[in-house]
């Protein structure tokens, strides 16, 4: 408990720093706006359509497949931990939990999930 | 509670966040006259012996630059985004022991302890605070409201991500070795031998998810100055930029620091366990030779293709990272059950074996695209 | 009231009202990021009550890839991310007097819990924690089955989030 507030302190000090940097810009920076510069950055042309478009379905199913991998490493912490006490036993069962989802893996892989053009 | 144990934190915390900014300050020095050397120039040397004061006159210049914001940006994210990526790149240091708890270091009758926490899921904490540091990027692309910073934020937390889940396996195979997940215990657990010995290719896999993790060549296809201008930070100016680029080089530093921690030992050295003082100086060290590891594969790599990075996620670091937690697994068993620890070498042996496999997969799959590619149509 | 009772009762006002906005903001990136800060409390929450790994767990998985994946699907399907239709229909009152209901319900229903009045335990400093789940686990008296399930539920995700992204091709 001790511990997390210590961190919970340096979270508080980290923005700290952040907004006197920020603060510091905004007092000592010249304000000169104009249409120019508030447009967005496109090499110098005018930007043309849209700012944010929709993005390509491959993102979210990097993100699925994230999420799922993300859990596995998830499991996988726990039972490292206690790995010596566990023994032969705990190896097999991690081999089958992985094997399961291998065979999805396999399967994203042959559908070209992890291809990108 | 004891106010002076709120005095302890703040003076750690604080201690803490200057090192790191400090270090961002000087590891741009050392990055510009590292990178000068290697291609025969001389870097920066008008600001102060060597260049010294280079560091602090590019912070003056970008307190005196104008802040803008693009007109289409969503305001409140656009403000918050820099913050966001700021802030885990330093408080991520919070477990990384800086020495050992015995002999304990005496200060004004207080024991000070060389971290500012010690938790007993160190490196969850660390994956978790890895994982937070993907949002800067994603919504500093959002809020712009700009292609490029869009196109940018999106590439950058998809390679983030892919990689993520390497960083975690590679984080397995030592959690395996260590049998904790407490910094402390895994850095002492190497005290007869550094986790890079009895497992190489983990820590290779390691650092070269990490280079992933913090966006460095030859993984900074995020901001491809050629081809995306900066990124999803294309739209920041000002004291806000400055929060992003101050965010990569913490990340860099933090990351050398972690790296040092959980396979080079930390702060294990000669003499550590008698004059506890040393340990950060080690620390120190390990971290500055990493850094210019980083700095060199920046200098001598090109930058690879995007595709091509995903696919390396997805396709060999992966699969790799998951056959060594097995062979790390297998190897502890074999030297349990034998009860010779002489049977631990079977780990590098057959980790080599799976990364030379892997090295030999990447080198046909390439070559085989290349002969296509010339066949006539 | 302790110094603990107060920092729950700060978080617990921080993840209600962090909630309430996830359903009442009209921007969905604002949504998402409210969804974030509700988790974020949840995980204090968590830290507060000594579990530690579930505390970092819950920063991981849920705001580390879920939020994300919620981001990523919100990019995904609109162009313009601003909902412009009204927040509320004429059924606010009925779904508002039945949340109502139902949390006046479940407190009662918890009030009768012999737990509930019980003040938690300081754990003991040698208490692993750690060493405890990950026996749980892989032990065959424990949660040996629901583990090796969930790798089943994993590769169901993963086969449909592939299947339905990738057939048309």
């Amino acid at each position: 408990m001790h511990e997390y507030i210590a961190i919970a302190v340096l979270i508080g000090l980290a923005t700290l720093i952040a907004l006197i940097a920020i603060v510091l810009g905004e007092l000592f920076g010249p304000k000169k706006k104009s249409a120019v510069k508030s447009m967005p950055y496109e090499s110098g042309m005018d930007p043309y359509g849209e700012g944010t478009r929709r993005m390509p379905v491959h993102f979210y199913l990097i993100a699925v497949l994230f999420i799922l991998f993300d859990i596995e490493v998830v499991f996988f912490l726990p039972w490292a931990v206690v790995f010596r006490k566990l023994g032969l036993f705990g190896l097999i069962e991690m081999i089958i939990f992985i094997a399961i989802l291998l065979v999805g893996y396999v399967y994203a892989w042959k559908k070209g999930a992890l291809e990108w053009e | 509670m004891d106010w002076v144990i709120w005095l302890i934190w703040i003076v750690k915390g604080f201690f803490l966040a200057m090192f790191l900014l400090v270090g961002f300050a000087y590891l741009t020095w050392y990055e510009r006259r590292a990178l000068a050397r290697i291609q025969v120039r001389v870097g920066p040397n008008r600001a102060g012996p060597f260049g010294l004061l280079q560091p602090i006159a590019d912070a003056v210049k970008l307190i005196f630059k104008e802040e803008l914001t693009p007109a289409k940006a969503y305001k409140i994210v656009f403000f918050l985004a820099p913050i966001i990526t700021m802030v885990p790149s330093i408080i991520i240091a919070a477990v990384i022991p800086w020495g050992p708890q015995e002999p304990q270091v005496k200060l004004f009758g207080y024991t000070i302890s060389l971290y500012v926490a010690d938790i007993n899921v160190g490196v969850l904490y660390l994956m978790s605070i890895a994982s937070i540091a993907v949002y800067g990027i994603v919504l500093a692309g959002w809020s712009s409201n700009s292609k490029y910073a869009m196109l940018g934020g999106l590439r950058s937390t998809a390679q983030m991500i892919s990689y993520e889940i390497t960083l975690g396996l590679a984080f397995v195979t030592v959690i395996l070795l260590a049998g904790s997940m407490r910094m402390l215990d895994i850095v002492e657990a190497q005290r007869s031998w550094w986790f890079v010995v009895i497992q190489p290719v983990g820590a290779a896999v390691f650092l070269i998810a990490v280079l992933a993790e913090v966006n460095r060549a030859p993984f900074d296809m995020p901001e491809a100055e050629q081809e995306l201008t900066a990124g999803y930070h294309a739209e920041y100016s000002g004291m806000k930029f400055a929060l992003f680029f101050m965010a990569e080089y913490q990340k860099m530093i933090v990351v050398s620091a972690i790296a040092a921690t959980v396979f080079f030992g930390g702060y294990l050295g000669p003499f550590v366990h008698r004059w506890p003082l040393l340990g950060p100086i080690y620390m120190l060290i390990k971290i500055i030779i990493l850094l210019f590891g980083m700095i060199w594969v920046r200098a001598t790599w090109p930058r690879v293709r995007y595709d091509r990075l995903m696919a390396f996620g997805w396709k060999v670091m992966l699969p790799l990272a998951l056959a060594i937690v097995f062979i790390t697994g297998f190897g502890i068993l074999l030297a349990q059950e034998l009860g010779d620890p002489i049977y631990l070498t079977v780990i590098p042996a057959a980790s080599i074996v799976a990364g030379v496999i892997a090295v030999i997969m990447v080198n046909r799959a390439l070559t085989r695209k290349r002969i296509l590619s010339y066949e006539p149509r | 009231m302790t110094i603990s009772q107060i920092i729950f009762l700060v978080v617990a006002g921080f993840t209600l009202a962090s909630a309430l906005m996830v359903v009442t903001t009209r921007n969905l990136i604002h949504a998402a990021l409210f969804l974030v800060a509700t988790l974020f409390g949840v995980a204090v929450v968590y830290a507060i009550l000594q579990a530690g790994f579930l505390a970092v767990v819950q920063v991981v998985i849920y705001i580390g890839a879920i939020a994300i994946l919620f981001i990523f699907a919100v990019m995904l399907t609109r162009r313009d991310m601003r909902d412009r239709g009204p927040q509320m229909n004429r059924m606010q009152w009925i779904g508002a007097l039945l949340a109502l209901l139902i949390f006046i319900g479940l407190s009662f229903l918890l009030s009768s819990w012999d737990g509930y009045s019980a003040v938690a335990q300081e754990m003991p400093a040698d208490f692993d924690t750690m060493g405890r789940l990950g026996e749980a686990l892989v032990s065959p008296d424990a949660y040996l089955l629901p583990f090796e399930v969930a790798s089943v539920l994993l590769l169901a995700a993963l086969v449909g989030a592939v299947y339905v992204a990738y057939t048309r091709r």
